[in-house]
């Protein structure tokens, strides 16, 4: 929660990448996003709330496998995962995306649950479909797969079409 | 038993008894939203021989399609709850990376299948985002006009559907068969009645029919009597108001903090509406009222949602005065294929069309989040594209599913009866929750 003393958002930024409370910060579409690695992550969100994003829309990730060589401004590492936080503030009507980057080795992040307890469900929802895991959820299990389901759907190496049928007595894979 | 047992069990996400679920867990199926705040008073100290753990749903006909819903009941009152969700997933984001930007359409279309119109819509204006291409005005009237009849069309189905789970049978009726006239000007434009694939990127499937002023003008003049009508059938009905008033409130800040939007948020009186909050299309050029409640109850987002089909209305009467001429796709030839009489003269126009249709377009590389008001709340899209023809990661932020984890804050101390009311008036569609 070290506050320093760079602009939030809107103003500053069109120019060039500037820090927003330290963690590098890019424009993409016009929209306003700020990379942060894991060990800042809450303490950057944690940041931003207070500044006004209030209200946590989205928790998303993507797997990045076969892009690995994003554009990304500069200090920040690339990694496999990211996951993607959209905060809106409601009070000026703006939104700042957080893109966290998470490595493949040890797919893990602290949960969000206790800043935004809405959280819950999409958290959930990203670790059933990309096995990123949230330390701390209260209830880290899948969520739109079966329980048993093996693999995480979503993540660029989980082939589409021939996955073997999962309920008993079904036919097998065509 | 015990197979029965077995065989039914949802696993980790099942609702067990007291002594096997951590206080974390148990505070979240009680409804405690914000925690530290509301810890202390969760919790009614219940032995777990007087509660009784039932399961609701997935087959009901009151849980909207397939939510399943685990209750710890004592006697008639909720104690916890826990909604189990997933039977309706059917993989469509990963569908959607398999899928060129052009058919991408066509798969967001079924998610929120009671208003396809605005996943259509959600999806094109993050594909133009990425795009960077400006959608010729008309287009952007045409889809602000489809985009509001699909709203009068979602809480017409809503106000049918909430009516029949309150036992108003003949509202059911009244309900379906007004959202018909909506569904049969949506025919005559895009062909369909639901899952159009009318909304494209780079404008709409095409121009709006002959005599689609009429059309719209004779729905203006039809609805306003029947929701007269409803009004007298429900909303001063004292059973009515019994049934709903009061039952599964929800503050602001609660609302807030469980990343709850649409109807939920603003019947706690907190006026957020993207249309006017942050303008898409020409919202910001036409005049309506954001409809808030001020109890947040369930009896609040009937009341929202039925002004909400009149203020729709008002806004189609300006767009109907305000529609302007010219395309209602962009001619950008990237985008666009050639007009259908071209394909018939000119080689190059059908190597063109064949191109578009089996290639796709291109899309630069980069990743947008756009939101717009659907129904049920903020509707978003997030696409990550690495520049080829196919979206690297297509995400759909759905109202529906966020909505959803309200639940067990609403039905928290109420009859096993309202957990019926509270369903309805969180209004998910399933599709759109599992997609």
């Amino acid at each position: 929660m070290t506050d320093q003393d760079v602009p939030t958002a809107g103003e500053t930024e069109v120019e060039e990448p500037a820090l927003i409370h330290g963690a590098p910060s890019s424009l993409s579409r016009d929209q306003l996003v700020v990379h942060v690695d894991r060990e800042k992550y809450i303490e950057i969100i944690t940041a931003l709330r207070d500044d006004g994003y209030a209200f946590c829309s989205d928790v998303t990730a993507i797997d990045y496998l076969l892009a690995i060589d994003r554009p990304l401004p500069v200090g920040v590492r690339a990694e496999r995962f990211e996951v993607v936080i959209n905060l809106l503030d409601m009070q000026e009507g703006k939104r700042i995306r957080v893109r966290a980057q998470v490595p493949e080795r040890e797919p893990t992040l602290p949960t969000l649950f206790e800043l935004f307890p809405g959280t819950e469900a999409m958290e959930r929802e990203v670790y059933d479909l990309f096995g990123i895991v949230f330390e701390g959820h209260p209830d880290l299990t899948r969520i739109l797969m079966p329980d048993d389901w093996e693999g995480h759907p979503l993540r660029k190496d989980y082939p589409i079409g021939r996955i073997p049928v999962q309920f008993k007595e079904a036919p097998g894979p065509r | 038993m015990t197979d029965l047992t077995a065989e039914t069990d949802e696993g980790a996400q099942e609702l067990k008894p007291r002594s096997d679920t951590s206080d974390s867990v148990r505070a979240l199926e009680q409804g405690a939203v914000l925690r530290g705040v509301s810890h202390d008073d969760v919790d009614v100290e219940v032995s777990d021989d007087e509660t009784m753990i039932i399961n609701m749903g997935p087959q009901h006909p009151s849980t909207h399609g397939v939510l399943r819903l685990m209750l710890e009941l004592d006697g008639e009152t909720v104690l916890r709850c826990k909604p189990v969700i997933g039977y309706l997933h059917t993989g469509m984001e990963k569908q959607a990376e398999d899928l060129t930007f052009l058919q991408g359409s066509t798969n967001v279309t079924r998610m929120d299948y009671a208003s396809p119109l605005n996943n259509e819509l959600v999806f094109s204006l993050a594909v133009e985002k990425l795009l960077d291409i400006e959608v010729p005005e008309r287009a952007l009237w045409i889809r602000m006009l489809m985009s509001e009849l699909q709203r009068m069309a979602s809480h017409l189905l809503f106000l049918a559907t909430n009516g029949m789970d309150l036992g108003a049978i003949s509202m059911m009726i009244y309900g379906f068969r007004d959202r018909e006239n909506v569904l049969a000007f949506f025919e005559k434009t895009t062909g369909l009645r639901m899952n159009h694939n009318y909304i494209r990127p780079g404008g709409v499937a095409a121009d709006l029919p002959d005599g689609w002023r009429e059309d719209v003008l004779k729905l203006c003049d039809y609805l306003p009597s029947k929701l007269d009508e409803y009004d007298e059938l429900l909303t001063g009905q004292p059973i009515w108001r019994e049934r709903t008033q009061g039952i599964g409130v929800i503050t602001t800040e609660q609302a807030i903090a469980l990343s709850a939007t649409g109807p939920i948020l603003r019947s706690t009186g907190f006026p957020w509406d993207l249309r006017r909050a942050m303008p898409y299309l020409h919202y910001d050029q036409v005049d309506f009222d954001v409809v808030v409640g001020s109890y947040g109850d369930t009896f609040d987002r009937y009341a929202i949602r039925l002004n909400e089909v009149r203020e729709s209305m008002r806004i189609v009467r300006q767009i109907v005065d305000k529609m302007p001429a010219g395309d209602y796709r962009v001619q950008d030839k990237k985008v666009t294929p050639p007009p259908r009489a071209r394909i018939d003269e000119s080689m190059e126009a059908l190597i063109h069309h064949f191109k578009i249709f089996t290639e796709g377009f291109k899309v630069p590389e980069g990743e947008v989040y756009v939101a717009i008001e659907s129904p049920r709340g903020e509707l978003g899209c997030y696409i990550a594209s690495d520049g080829s023809a196919r979206p690297y990661r297509m995400h759909i932020r759905a109202p529906s599913f966020v909505n959803l984890q309200t639940l067990p804050h609403l039905m928290r101390g109420g009859l096993v009866a309202d957990a019926v009311a509270i369903i309805s008036s969180v209004d998910p569609i399933m599709g759109e929750v599992d997609r």
